[in-house]
């Protein structure tokens, strides 16, 4: 028998959370068995700090911390927090939102162990976190730019290194030695709308253009 | 170098001011007294690591030493980054399962597990009860993997040099034990979403029984060489203490918190597969260091051989399917593909185009060796993941490492590395 906890327990523990929250915690949504919740990114410490220290919650580990980029949304950022109280056993996952200007409040406070998920968000996305004490690149070489897991940073990144015999030493050069080949395997015969010349959506086929001509 | 001079000098040549990077050589000649009053006492910033035995892979530790009394520890990770999870981005799913060989590499099934957990709570796939059994006894030989490779090189870094040897003799069994049921020593890539590759051998499952009969000898002579002994004890009794308080504070999972007496296993508590209708005990430490670390795992070996013992009696008496019929998920057998036109078909999509997740966000975690594996999945409803962030339990362990060891001797720092349990293939991802 596989562990699950039942829709309608995750949903009143999703409502409980909302209404003890004072209006920090919004949205609950459960999905997959999972209890997902929102917060204002400018508010992501009480909202942690409420749901470690109420009586009825307890969720006193934060088992991670991590972003994802959304590049179509004005905020494009989500910053995710994934918590387990040990003695309700429930776990619950926290998101907020953010873009790249604007700092998340750092959680190193609540959740000491926060402080290296920070700097790896930080590193892998470039989001920042206010009141961080010690917010350098955690994963990257030293000296990297850019921050790779956005979407818009090519799978091959930017440069490469060698060892270079006549220099004595490793150097830096752009990447010139590797192609990455993106295969596109979505079938055109599944799924696919009628195609819409020139809107590219859901599927332009080499042709589609024509497809008005001589109407 | 004399430090016992008082009163301390005004100004010492303090680490802080020179940067991290250029860390001066270990120069052990202090700055020279001026033969009479003061002694400037000089704090050395030293590099342990990226190169260095007891590092346990690519760490790069700076150092900042009073003395021999650590100071500051700072933990330079990502000499192993590949980009697992951007590359992961743009690969069918199936194509993924091999880069969890690739985290931990000491245990490496059971890092396959969590992902291909994630993905079937996705699509609502259910796996075959033999496919369950062999999944736990497969996780069972990666817990011993693991732990026979920590135990062993724990007492390495301590100054043993037999056991290693001998946990390395068995480890060489276990893994002769995967390549015979997926064809790989190492990365197996023997996990699918609905099941596992192919079913075992019965000569297999009758070796591996026999295996089971023989290993606690094996890891009896282990302990008579490590628990009791007198240095190992010396170096780990009372070394690298860890408050419950403090263990939940910094996320700490598996045998990290279970060696502070927190009894919390996924295994027992959000139990996954079968480990629900499985016997097996969760040993606690009581003095939350070095040394109780050290006996949690032996024990836990011990309780993997169980669970491995009733999976293969389980699988004795349960024959069947190993994976998922679902042919729009799982690649149909060989066999019918050389008679059913569908079947071919579904193994070309498969193969080429793979199978579509729907849209949605999962967090699976699995009881991985060294503590709670979780795999938060984001899937667009495409055949590849949007985002997938490996949350690895040695990583929060390893940040740790700066409190965990100031105030310890510099001898003290690999013990206390050795007991995190730590793999710089998942760390670094």
């Amino acid at each position: 028998m596989i562990w699950t906890v039942s829709d309608e327990a995750l949903t009143a523990l999703g409502e409980a959370v909302v209404a003890g929250s004072a209006g920090l915690i919004e949205r609950p949504i459960v999905a997959y068995g999972e209890l997902t919740v929102h917060a204002a990114a400018d508010r992501i410490v009480e909202a942690l700090t409420f749901l470690r220290d109420d009586p009825g919650l307890q969720f006193h580990q934060l088992i991670d911390l991590c972003g994802a980029d959304y590049p179509q949304r004005p905020l494009r950022f989500d910053v995710v927090y994934h918590l387990l109280s040990m003695t309700k056993n429930r776990r619950i996952r926290i998101k907020v939102q953010t873009d790249e200007d604007t700092p998340v409040p750092s959680v190193v406070g609540v959740h000491p162990g926060a402080e290296w998920f920070e700097r790896e968000a930080f590193d892998m996305y470039g989001v920042f976190f206010a009141g961080h004490p010690d917010l350098r690149r955690l994963l990257t070489d030293y000296g990297f730019h850019g921050h790779p897991l956005r979407k818009d940073f090519p799978m091959t990144g930017y440069v490469e290194v060698r060892y270079d015999d006549d220099l004595k030493r490793v150097v830096y050069e752009p990447v010139k030695s590797v192609e990455f080949r993106n295969w596109d395997f979505l079938s055109p015969w599944e799924g696919a709308e009628y195609a819409r010349p020139g809107q590219g959506y859901p599927y332009e086929l080499p042709g589609d253009e024509k497809a008005g001509e001589g109407r | 170098m004399s430090i016992e001079h008082a009163p301390p000098p005004a100004k010492t040549v303090s680490a802080e001011t020179a940067p991290a990077e250029t860390t001066p050589a270990p120069d052990v000649q202090a700055v020279p007294a001026a033969a009479s009053v003061e002694t400037p006492v000089r704090k050395f910033s030293i590099n342990f690591g990226p190169q260095h035995p007891a590092a346990h892979g690519v760490l790069r530790l700076i150092l900042e030493l009073d003395g021999e009394l650590v100071e500051r520890v700072d933990p330079h990770i990502g000499l192993l980054h590949r980009g697992t999870e951007k590359l992961m981005e743009a690969r069918p799913y199936t194509q993924n399962t091999p880069y969890f060989d690739r985290l931990d590499y000491v245990a490496p099934m059971n890092q396959e597990h969590a992902f291909v957990i994630a993905i079937e709570r996705l699509m609502g796939l259910d796996v075959p009860i033999r496919g369950q059994l062999i999944r736990v006894l497969y996780c069972e030989i990666g817990r011993i993997l693991n732990h026979l490779l920590n135990v062993t090189t724990q007492a390495m870094d301590v100054g043993a040099l037999t056991p290693i040897c001998w946990g390395f003799e068995e480890r060489e069994k276990l893994m002769v034990f995967y390549e015979r049921a997926s064809g790989a020593r190492m990365h197996a890539n023997y996990f699918r979403p609905g099941g596992v590759r192919q079913d075992l051998p019965e000569a297999l499952i009758d070796d591996i029984a026999r295996w089971c009969g023989l290993f606690p000898k094996a890891l009896d002579d282990i302990e008579t060489l490590i628990t009791g002994n007198r240095i190992f004890k010396q170096r780990n009794v009372d070394i690298g203490v860890v408050s419950k308080e403090q263990a939940l504070a910094w996320g700490f999972t598996g045998v990290m918190l279970r060696g502070v007496g927190v009894a919390w296993d996924l295994r027992r508590n959000q139990p996954y597969e079968c480990y629900d209708d499985l016997e097996f005990d969760i040993p606690v430490g009581i003095n939350s260091d070095c040394y109780d670390r050290y006996l949690c795992r032996m024990e836990e070996m011990r309780q993997s051989v169980r669970i491995m013992v009733q999976c293969i009696d389980r699988l004795r008496k349960t024959p069947g399917l190993v994976l998922s019929d679902d042919h729009k998920v799982t690649p149909p057998r060989r066999g019918e593909m050389k008679r059913s036109m569908e079947a071919l078909i579904h193994h070309f999509k498969l193969y080429s185009e793979g199978f579509h997740v729907p849209a949605g966000e999962v967090y699976a975690a699995v009881e991985a060796p060294k503590g709670e594996f979780g795999v938060y999945l984001v899937a667009d409803g495409s055949n590849k993941p949007y985002r997938c962030k490996i949350r690895a339990p040695s990583y929060p362990h390893l940040s740790a490492m700066d409190w965990m060891n100031r105030g310890h001797m510099l001898a003290d720092v690999s013990a206390i590395l050795g007991s995190l349990d730590i793999v710089f293939g998942e760390i670094d991802r």
